[in-house]
C-alpha cells in the first residue's frame, strides 16, 4: 500500500473490505489440473462421508473406553458430596477433619489427548452430578488472584442467572475473594433453587457441589495451589468443593506438590484412564482391521503412523489426524479412489466411469499385471473395449471385497495363534502382525516359520483354547467361504475332545506293559529296557495328538497361504490403498532444519518460479537476498571474512541488476520481490 | 470464667496473660499483640474463644484469604462496618485501597456508638503472609492505634518467631506471647475430652493412650491427632459391639487396634490412602496391604524417544560437559587418569544437584545414545514438549481439517518450523525446567530435575548396551562410592 506522505513512519491503513478474496468451496480444491479433474467433486464427497463415518466411529470408541473411568469417577463424586450433605450431628464427623474430596486423575502423557477427555468428563459431570463445573489450566493462574479471578468468571458463566449475571460483571473484576465466592454460591443455590434444579434432573441434592478440575496439575506453582486448598478447606462448610486433579506423569507429584500440612486436608483418590497403548489397538482394530471402511493403508504408511505413536507422542488424536490426512491425500492425488466406497456403489460408479478413468485403470501396475496373465483375445478385449473392461473391474472389485473379509478373520486367528507363543516371533500386537502380513508373503519369512516351530510344541488344553477362540472369530463373521473353515476348527475341536478318552485307555494299556517288567534278573531288564526304549522311539511321533496337533499347524499355514495374500498382489489395490508415504512423513513428521536447508539452498523448491530453476552449484543472482547470503556463506570453510562475504553478495547481485535490462522483464522482477517479501 | 475454663484446656496462664492484657472494656489495651506457636498449639481457637466469650468487638481476618492489600483491608472495615451496625440492615460496601485510606475509613467506623468506649480487636491469623505484602502494612497495624487515635489492639497469630518478622526500618514492638507446643499429659487430656457420648469417658481416654502410644512419636499435632483418633476408634470398640469384650478389658481391646494403628501410621497418617478408603476398609475388614498408595505408582510411560531425551538429558545435567567427550565419542584418544578429576569433582556430582546444559549439548548427546539413525525432525525436537504442551495445535503442521491442509498445499512452504517455541516450553511436566528467561530465543538451557531412582527405571527398560556402559562410566565420575547402579 501506499501513501501520500513525504516522511518516513508507520501508517495505518484500514482494511478494504471490498477486496476480500470470495472464499474458494472446498472440493475446489480438489482440482489439480485441467486434466486431472478427474470426478474431483465426487471424490471430495466420498471423503467427507467417509471420514465423516470414521469420526462417529472414533468418537463412539472413545466414549466406550472412558465411560468405566467416568463412571468411577461419578460415583466417587456423588459419594462425597453426600457425605457432605449429611447433617453431621453425629460424633465422628463433628471432630474429623474436614477434608476436601480429590479425585487424581492418572491420564497419561499424551496430553494432546487430555482436552478431549476433559472436556467429555465435564459434560459427564454436568449433566449427573452438578452444573457447577469448572476447569482450570495452570497457565491461567499464575498467582493467586487470577486463579479465583478465573474461577469466579467461569462459575458465573455457569450459572445461567441472566438478571444478576449484569449486576455481577461491574463486580467480578474487582471482587472475588472467598469470601463472595461462598456468598455467591449461597444465593445461588438458596434464593432460586428452581433454576439449577431443572439443569441436573438426575441429582437430588438441594446444593449441588462445585467441581474444579486442574487440567495439568504438575505446572501449577506450589504456591498457589497450596493456599487455594488452604482457603478453600476453610470455606468448605459453606462452598462445597471437589477437586480433580489432571495428572500426566504419576501421582507422586502430589506429595511433591504439597506439603504434608497441605495434603492433610485433602482426601485423595486415585483414578487411572486406560493406557494409550491399548486406546491405539482399539482404534486400529475398529478403523482398519474391518471391512466397514473401504479405505486401507499400506504397509509403510501404517508403520509411519504408529512409530510417531510409539515413538515421539502416545498421543491418539494426532493418529487420528494422521489418519485424516492420509485420507484426504488418498482422495486427493489418486483419481481411481471413487472406486474407494462401499461395494455395491462402486459397482455403480464404475458404470459411469469417464474414457478417461478408464484409462486410468488401465495404467495401474497392478492392473497391468492381471491383464498380463490373461489370454491374448482377453488382454485385447480388456485394453479397447470400455464397456468389457467395466464389468470385468466390477468383478475385481467384488474380488478385493472378498479378499478383505478373509483377509481379516484369517489375520485374526493367526493372531490367536501367535499372540500367546513365547517371545512373541510375529509381535505381541495384532498391529505388528498385520504390517508384516501387508509388506510381503509372511510364509516366506523366518519368524513365521519359527512360530509354526513353536506351535508344533504347543500343549492340548493352550491349542484348544486358541482353536475355541479362532471359532468364535469364525462364527461372527457370515461369509459363505471361509463357513467351512469354521466347520473344520469345529471338527479338530471335536476330536482334540475325544482324545481324552483315549487318552485313558491309552494310559491303560501302557499301564499293563510295564507289568510285564516284574521278576528278572539284571541282564533281562536292561535288555528289556533298551527295547522299550527302540519302541518308544519310534512310537513317539505318532500319539494321536500329536498327528491331530501336526493336523491343526497345517490347517492354520493352508490357510495363511490362501487368504493372507499381501495386497499389493490384488488387482486394483490402488484404489483403495494409500500407499504415499513420502508425502505423510513429509507432513507429520516434518524436519524443521531440513526444511531451512532446502529452502535457502533451492529456493525453487517452495517458490516455483521459473527464474529460479539454477544448475547445480551457481548462485542465480535473482535468488531471495538470504538465498544467496546463505549460498555464499556455504562456500566458505569454518571462518567467514565478513568484507569478503558482503562483497560477494554485492557482485552477485549486481550482476543480476546488469542482465536485468535483457533477460527478466521488470514485471518478473516485480514477481520474484513479492515472493521474497512473503517468505520474510 | 469457669465456662471459659471448660471450653480452653491447657492453656491456663497464657489466658490469664491476655485477659490481664485486655483489662476492662474501656481500658486501652497493648497496641498489639503478637502471639506466635507451632501448629495447632491453640493460638487461633484461644484468641476467638477468649474473644467470643468475653464478648469482646472483635474483627477476625485470615490473611491467606486476602492476597491482596486491598482484600484485606476492605474485609477488616466491612466487618468493623457490620460490628457497628448490627441492627441496620445492609451496611454499604467500603472499598479501600491504600492503608492512609484504610486509617481514615476506620476512624469513621468506629465512631459508631456500639463501639466507642471500649478496646475493638483485630485478629491477623496467618500473620507471616503480611510479610510478602505492602512494606508499611506491617509497621502500620503494629501502631495502628497511634495512628488512628483509637482504643485498638492488633493481634498478629504466626507460626513464625517476630524476629523473623521484624522489618529493617525499624517498627513499633508488640508484646510477644508464645504458645509452647502441648505436652503428651496435654494432648491426652484434650483428646479425652471430647469422647463420644456413646462410651464413656474413661474408655475413651484408654484408647486415647494407645493412640498415643503409637502416633506421639511421628506426630504431635493436635488436628491431625483428633482425625486420627476419630477415623480408628470404630476399629477399637469392634471387640466391644461384637460383645467379644468389655469395656474393661484394655488388654483384648489394645491387642486388637495396635497392628490397626501402625498400618494406618503408614497410610492414612502419609495420605498415601485417603481417610474415605480407609474407613471402607475398616467397614468391610479387607486386607489394606492390597490398596496400592499414591507413591505406588511410580512408573511413567514415555514414549521411546522420550526415554532417550530425558536420559540425555539426565547426563548432560550431571555430568560436566568436559567429560562429553570421553563418553560420548568412540575415538576419544586416552586419558591419564591422575588428573583427569579436578578437586572439587571429586564430590559425588549426584549431591551437587542438577547443572543447566545447552539445548545443543542435549541433542548431542541425545544422538549419541540412541542406537539407531534420529532424523532430527520436529517431532524429535518436540516430542517431550509438544504432546505436553496442550496449547499448541498442530505444532508440526498436521492439518486438522481438510481447508487447514488445502490452503497448506497451496502455500510454499508445507512445514511449520516450530523448533523454538516448541523447546521453550520444555517440559510443563517438571521432569525439565528452563533456566533463565523464557524469552531467551538463543541458546537456551535447561536442567533435569528427575532423580537418579527415575533415570534408572527408565533406563531399565531400555536395556541398551551402549546406554548402559554410558550410565556406568557416568557413575565412575560422579561417585567414587558406588550406591549399587543400574542392575540391568
Amino acid at each position: 500500500m501506499a501513501t501520500s506522505s513525504v516522511s518516513k513512519g508507520c501508517f495505518v491503513f484500514k482494511p478494504n473490505f471490498k477486496k476480500r478474496k470470495i472464499s474458494v468451496p472446498i472440493e475446489d480444491y480438489f482440482n489439480k489440473g485441467k486434466d486431472e479433474s478427474e470426478d474431483s467433486k465426487l471424490r471430495f464427497e466420498t471423503y467427507h462421508l467417509i471420514w465423516q463415518q470414521m469420526k462417529c466411529e472414533t468418537q463412539r470408541l472413545q466414549e466406550e473406553l472412558n465411560k468405566n473411568l467416568f463412571d468411577s469417577l461419578i460415583e466417587f463424586l456423588q459419594k462425597s458430596h453426600s457425605g457432605f450433605q449429611k447433617n453431621s450431628k453425629d460424633w465422628g464427623s463433628q471432630i474429623k477433619l474436614r477434608e476436601i474430596p480429590t479425585a487424581a486423575l492418572v491420564l497419561g502423557v499424551n496430553v494432546t489427548d487430555h482436552d478431549l477427555t476433559f472436556r467429555s468428563l465435564t459434560e459427564a459431570l454436568q449433566s449427573h452430578v452438578t452444573p457447577y463445573v469448572v476447569s482450570l489450566q495452570s497457565k491461567d493462574c499464575p498467582d493467586l488472584k487470577h486463579f479465583l479471578q478465573k474461577l469466579v468468571s467461569q462459575l458465573m458463566d455457569c450459572c445461567v442467572d441472566v438478571e444478576s449475571k449484569e449486576e455481577e460483571s461491574a463486580q467480578k473484576k474487582t471482587h472475588c475473594s472467598m469470601d463472595s465466592l461462598s456468598s455467591w454460591y449461597t444465593n445461588v443455590t438458596q434464593t432460586d433453587p428452581k433454576m439449577p434444579r431443572k439443569k441436573r434432573t438426575s441429582s437430588q441434592w438441594q446444593s449441588p457441589p462445585v467441581v474444579l478440575i486442574l487440567k495439568d496439575m504438575e505446572s501449577f506453582t506450589t504456591k498457589v495451589l497450596q493456599d487455594f486448598i488452604i482457603i478453600s478447606s476453610q470455606h468448605l462448610h459453606e462452598f462445597p468443593l471437589i477437586l480433580i486433579f489432571g495428572i500426566a506423569t504419576s501421582p507422586i507429584i502430589i506429595h511433591r506438590l504439597l506439603p504434608h500440612a497441605v495434603s492433610s486436608l485433602l482426601c485423595i483418590e486415585l483414578f487411572q484412564s486406560l493406557s494409550c497403548k491399548e486406546h491405539l489397538t482399539t482404534v486400529l482394530d475398529k478403523l482398519l482391521l474391518t471391512t466397514q471402511f473401504p479405505f486401507k493403508l499400506s504397509e509403510k504408511v501404517l508403520q509411519i503412523l504408529t512409530n510417531i505413536f510409539l515413538y515421539h507422542d502416545f498421543s491418539i488424536q494426532n493418529f487420528i489426524k494422521g489418519l485424516q490426512l492420509s485420507l484426504l491425500e488418498h482422495f486427493y492425488s489418486q483419481p481411481l479412489s471413487v472406486l474407494c466406497c462401499s461395494l455395491p456403489e462402486a459397482k455403480r460408479r464404475i458404470h459411469s466411469l469417464s474414457d478417461n478413468q478408464c484409462e486410468n485403470i488401465r495404467r495401474l501396475p497392478s492392473f497391468r499385471r492381471y491383464v498380463e496373465k490373461q489370454a491374448s483375445e482377453k488382454q485385447v478385449a480388456l485394453l479397447t473395449d470400455e464397456r468389457f473392461l467395466k464389468e470385468e473391474a466390477q468383478s475385481l472389485l467384488e474380488n478385493l471385497y472378498v479378499y478383505h473379509t478373509n483377509y481379516f478373520l484369517v489375520l485374526r486367528c493367526l493372531h490367536q495363534f501367535t499372540s500367546s507363543l513365547p517371545k512373541y516371533p510375529l509381535g505381541r500386537q495384532i498391529r505388528e502382525l498385520y504390517c508384516t502380513c501387508l509388506e510381503k508373503n509372511i510364509w516366506d519369512s523366518e519368524e513365521y516359520a519359527s512360530a509354526l516351530q513353536l506351535l508344533r510344541m504347543l500343549a492340548k488344553d493352550e491349542l484348544m483354547t486358541i482353536l475355541e477362540k479362532c471359532f468364535k472369530v469364525f462364527k461372527s463373521s457370515s461369509e459363505k467361504q471361509l463357513g467351512s473353515t469354521a466347520k473344520k476348527i469345529e471338527e479338530l475341536l471335536a476330536q482334540f475332545q475325544s482324545l481324552d478318552a483315549e487318552a485313558k485307555e491309552e494310559e491303560d494299556t501302557s499301564g499293563s506293559h510295564s507289568k510285564g517288567l516284574q521278576k528278572t534278573d539284571l541282564y533281562h531288564l536292561q535288555k528289556s529296557l533298551l527295547e522299550m526304549k527302540e519302541l518308544r522311539r519310534t512310537s513317539k511321533k505318532q500319539t494321536k495328538f500329536e498327528v491331530l496337533r501336526e493336523k491343526v499347524v497345517n490347517f492354520i499355514d493352508s490357510l495363511v497361504r490362501e487368504y493372507l495374500l499381501p495386497p499389493d498382489t490384488q488387482p486394483l489395490h490402488e484404489a483403495v490403498y494409500f500407499s504415499a508415504a513420502h508425502t505423510l512423513r513429509e507432513h507429520l513428521n516434518a524436519a524443521p532444519r531440513v526444511a531451512l536447508h532446502t529452502a535457502l539452498n533451492n529456493p525453487y523448491y517452495y517458490l516455483k518460479n521459473e527464474a529460479l530453476k539454477s544448475e547445480e552449484g551457481c548462485i542465480p543472482n535473482v535468488a531471495p537476498d538470504i538465498c544467496i547470503a546463505y549460498k555464499l556463506h556455504l562456500e566458505c570453510s569454518r571462518l567467514i571474512n565478513l568484507v569478503d562475504w558482503s562483497e560477494a553478495f554485492a557482485t552477485v547481485v549486481t550482476a543480476a541488476e546488469k542482465m536485468d535490462a535483457n533477460s527478466i522483464t521488470s514485471e518478473e522482477r516485480n514477481e520474484i520481490i513479492h515472493l521474497q517479501c512473503s517468505v520474510y | 470464667m469457669a465456662h471459659l475454663e471448660n471450653l480452653v484446656l491447657c492453656r491456663e496462664s497464657q489466658v490469664s496473660t491476655l485477659q490481664s492484657l485486655f483489662g476492662e472494656r474501656h481500658h486501652f489495651s497493648f497496641p498489639s499483640i503478637f502471639i506466635y506457636g507451632h501448629t495447632a498449639s491453640g493460638k487461633t481457637y484461644v484468641t476467638q474463644t477468649l474473644l467470643k466469650t468475653l464478648e469482646l468487638p472483635h474483627v477476625f481476618v485470615n490473611c491467606v484469604e486476602c492476597f491482596t492489600l486491598r482484600l484485606l483491608l476492605e474485609q477488616i472495615l466491612n466487618k468493623l462496618n457490620h460490628l457497628s451496625s448490627s441492627e441496620d440492615a445492609c451496611p454499604t460496601h467500603i472499598t479501600c485501597e491504600t492503608f492512609n485510606d484504610f486509617v481514615r475509613l476506620f476512624k469513621q467506623v468506629t465512631k459508631a456508638e456500639s463501639l466507642k468506649d471500649q478496646t475493638v480487636y483485630i485478629v491477623l491469623d496467618k500473620a507471616e503472609y503480611l510479610r510478602d505484602m505492602e512494606a508499611n502494612l506491617l509497621p502500620g497495624f503494629l501502631r495502628l492505634q497511634e495512628l488512628t487515635d483509637r482504643n485498638v489492639t492488633v493481634i498478629l497469630l504466626s507460626e513464625i518467631v517476630w524476629e523473623k518478622f521484624r522489618p529493617n526500618t525499624g517498627c513499633f514492638e508488640p508484646f510477644v506471647l508464645y504458645f509452647p507446643d502441648y505436652s503428651i499429659g496435654n494432648l491426652q487430656k484434650i483428646l479425652s475430652h471430647d469422647h463420644p457420648p456413646e462410651y464413656s469417658a474413661d474408655f475413651y481416654a484408654a484408647y486415647i493412650n494407645i493412640l498415643l502410644g503409637v502416633f506421639y512419636t511421628v506426630c504431635r499435632d493436635l488436628k491431625e491427632l483428633r482425625h486420627l483418633a476419630v477415623l480408628n476408634f470404630p476399629k477399637y470398640c469392634e471387640p466391644v459391639v461384637k460383645g467379644e469384650a468389655s469395656e474393661r478389658d484394655t488388654r483384648k481391646l489394645w491387642r486388637n487396634v495396635e497392628p490397626h494403628l501402625k498400618k494406618a501410621m503408614q497410610t492414612v497418617y502419609l495420605r498415601e490412602i485417603s481417610s474415605s478408603q480407609w474407613e471402607k476398609i475398616q467397614k468391610d475388614d479387607t486386607d489394606p496391604g492390597q490398596l496400592k498408595g499414591l507413591s505406588a505408582y511410580t512408573h511413567v510411560e514415555l514414549p521411546y524417544y522420550s526415554k532417550f531425551i530425558l536420559i540425555a538429558a539426565y547426563l548432560a545435567s550431571y555430568n560436566p560437559a568436559r567429560t562429553d567427550k570421553r563418553f560420548f565419542l568412540k575415538h576419544h584418544g586416552k586419558i591419564k587418569k591422575t588428573n583427569f578429576l579436578k578437586k572439587h569433582e571429586k564430590t559425588s556430582n549426584h549431591l551437587l544437584g542438577p547443572k543447566p546444559f545447552p539445548l545443543d549439548r542435549l541433542l548431542a548427546i541425545l544422538y549419541s545414545i540412541v542406537d539407531s539413525r534420529v532424523a532430527a525432525t520436529a517431532n524429535i525436537f518436540s516430542q517431550c514438549l509438544r504432546c505436553w504442551v496442550s496449547d499448541l495445535q498442530r505444532p508440526h503442521g498436521a492439518p486438522c481439517s481438510a481447508e487447514c491442509f488445502l490452503s497448506c498445499r497451496r502455500t510454499f512452504l508445507p512445514t511449520a518450523f516450530l523448533e523454538l517455541p516448541l523447546i521453550t516450553s520444555l517440559v510443563t511436566l517438571q521432569l525439565l525446567t528452563l533456566v533463565g528467561h523464557d524469552d531467551q530465543l538463543d541458546g537456551p538451557k535447561y536442567k533435569c530435575t528427575v532423580s537418579l531412582d527415575f533415570i534408572r527405571a527408565i533406563a531399565r527398560h531400555e536395556t541398551l548396551f551402549r546406554l548402559k556402559t554410558v550410565l556406568d562410566m557416568d557413575l565412575q565420575v560422579s561417585s567414587h562410592k558406588c550406591f549399587s547402579f543400574l542392575k540391568f
